[in-house]
């Protein structure tokens, strides 16, 4: 059954989905959305590494991801400059040092739209096995730190005084964000990624009443947007990562619905 | 004073240095078992800062900060949650630690919020809020309390039922606290050792001797020293003039 190209992107949009729920809940808490993009854009550094070098990509894109994750913590903390300057000096340094490393293959081997966009044509056996297994180290690592995450997501200084240790759970997640982003690559693009993990999301807040139904009904959005986005993708013959963002917008503009009327109810 | 087996959390000659500038320097203090100690001080003196580096919140401190447990509870003076997370108050209860229904109930019961359980954080009242942070802080049974200013906001006879409660607590749990107060009536009378802040320590003892010092007078007034020392008890030591400490 893994022959069929769709039946393949189905599997890997969804194992995708199972991860992007939850720690998107974490981007939209922790205010990451932005750092999410900067990752994402360095993702293209990481890809066009793995070609020079014949490596493999979803590896190649998590080293780097990773790397320029920790180079941003210590420029935190060394630097005066605010958190969204070092963002996008990291995001379009690194977006510029890929597309200089692009300029230097004699022959672009890969297809840059399916890189940017998503291709699900691209979807390999090797690539679901990267998604499922990655994606369930992933979720098994999240739920191990999520008391010291989620206590000091709330309150750094709680979490801190009661000996959670959240520096080292920041520290973690961090590195969940670019390992997501290394293997949701091939479905959404790298100009996407962020979208998958914070549409979703988003859309759950709307609809939450606490922070186990808003990553519950997250995970829930995330594989309608999926399912939807990649039949629609098929039907119409759209790239494959628009497809699947178009589809969780729709879900966030029916979730304002929900909204709009829990709060005609308390007035 | 006391054998130190019952020392929670002790700090000699500790400070906080941010931006070359001092916030507090030179502290001193012990928090033991079963025992109230009250940091007063006017504001800026360096007492929620002298809270945190007992905490271990600040890293880079001046000094050294023993802590001899890992069972803290900690109401901060201020505290900013941000709504984008979709927190009721029962979710707020298990945030550092797993607790059943029972202890989170008997907690919110104890601060008077049961009834509020399954509100949604955000709309809490200032003074209703204080009342979970306090029952949070004490559910899960700590060893040792940092309670920093923990009834601002709270109505008079709320005010005063809290404060029994937290001496109550201290009594009932064995647990030490180190409290944060402006209410020198209220926090003197439960009080076991009372360290005065102005970026240092300008002087510590029973609320009796703090009263009589001359510093103490100088910066609360004539006024708060009568306060406070309306509140004579009982102690088994003395305080030499070399701020030694003996058994009386």
């Amino acid at each position: 059954m893994f022959d069929d190209f769709f039946i393949r992107a189905l599997i890997a949009g969804i194992g995708v989905a199972f991860v992007t729920g939850p720690l998107g809940c974490f981007v939209i808490w922790r205010r990451l959305s932005y750092f999410g993009d900067t990752l994402a854009h360095s993702a293209l550094l990481g890809v066009t590494l793995a070609f020079t070098m014949e490596f493999n990509i979803a590896l190649s894109v998590f080293i780097i991801s990773s790397l320029i994750a920790l180079t941003l913590i210590q420029l935190q903390k060394r630097t005066n400059l605010p958190g969204d300057a070092l963002l996008g000096l990291l995001a379009h340094s690194s977006l510029a040092v890929g597309l200089v490393v692009v300029g230097f293959l004699t022959v672009i081997r890969f297809d840059i739209m399916g890189l940017l966009f998503g291709d699900i044509l691209a979807v390999t056996v090797d690539d679901l096995l990267i998604i499922w297994i990655g994606g369930a180290l992933i979720l098994l690592i999240l739920k191990l730190i999520w008391k010291p995450l989620f206590a000091s997501t709330v309150n750094y200084e709680l979490a801190e005084a009661e000996g959670l240790n959240p520096d080292r759970a920041k520290a973690i997640f961090t590195i969940l964000i670019a390992a997501i982003i290394a293997i949701s690559i091939k479905m959404v693009g790298l100009l996407l990624i962020t979208g998958m993990l914070i549409i979703p999301a988003a859309m759950a807040r709307n609809i939450s009443s606490s922070p186990q139904k808003m990553v519950i009904y997250s995970i829930i959005g995330g594989l309608l947007s999926v399912i939807l986005g990649l039949f629609s993708s098929l039907e119409f013959n759209t790239s494959s990562g628009p497809s699947i963002i178009t589809a969780a917008l729709i879900l966030f503009i029916l979730s304002l619905f929900k909204i709009k009327q829990s709060i005609k109810l308390k007035n | 004073m006391s054998n130190s087996q019952n020392i929670l959390v002790k700090l000699k000659d500790a400070g906080f240095c941010i931006n070359d500038k001092w916030l507090v320097k030179g502290v001193s203090l012990q928090v033991e078992k079963g025992k109230i100690v009250t940091l007063i001080g006017p504001n800026g003196s360096g007492k929620s800062t002298t809270a945190k580096i007992a905490l271990g919140i600040y890293k880079k401190i001046e000094g050294e900060v023993e802590k001899y447990t890992n069972k803290v509870g900690y109401v901060p003076q201020k505290i900013s949650i941000d709504w984008t997370l979709p927190l009721r108050v029962n979710d707020f209860m298990v945030l550092t630690e797993n607790l059943n229904k029972e202890t989170i109930d008997e907690a919110l019961s104890l601060t008077g919020v049961i009834h509020l359980k399954d509100k949604n954080l955000g709309d809490l009242s200032g003074g209703e809020f204080q009342r979970v942070l306090l029952a949070r802080a004490i559910s899960k049974k700590p060893d040792l309390l940092v309670l920093d200013e923990p009834v601002q906001g709270v109505d008079f006879t709320g005010e005063i039922a809290l404060y029994e409660l937290i001496k109550k607590i201290s009594d009932e749990l064995n647990c030490g606290i180190l409290l944060i107060s402006h209410d020198l009536h209220t926090v003197m009378s439960a009080t076991d050792h009372v360290v005065c802040l102005n970026g240092h320590v300008c002087c510590s003892g029973s609320p009796l001797d703090v009263a009589k010092n001359n510093e103490y007078k100088a910066l609360f007034g004539e006024q708060a020293s009568q306060i406070l020392s309306r509140y004579e008890h009982k102690h088994d030591h003395i305080h030499t003039d070399e701020g030694e400490i003996k058994k009386s």
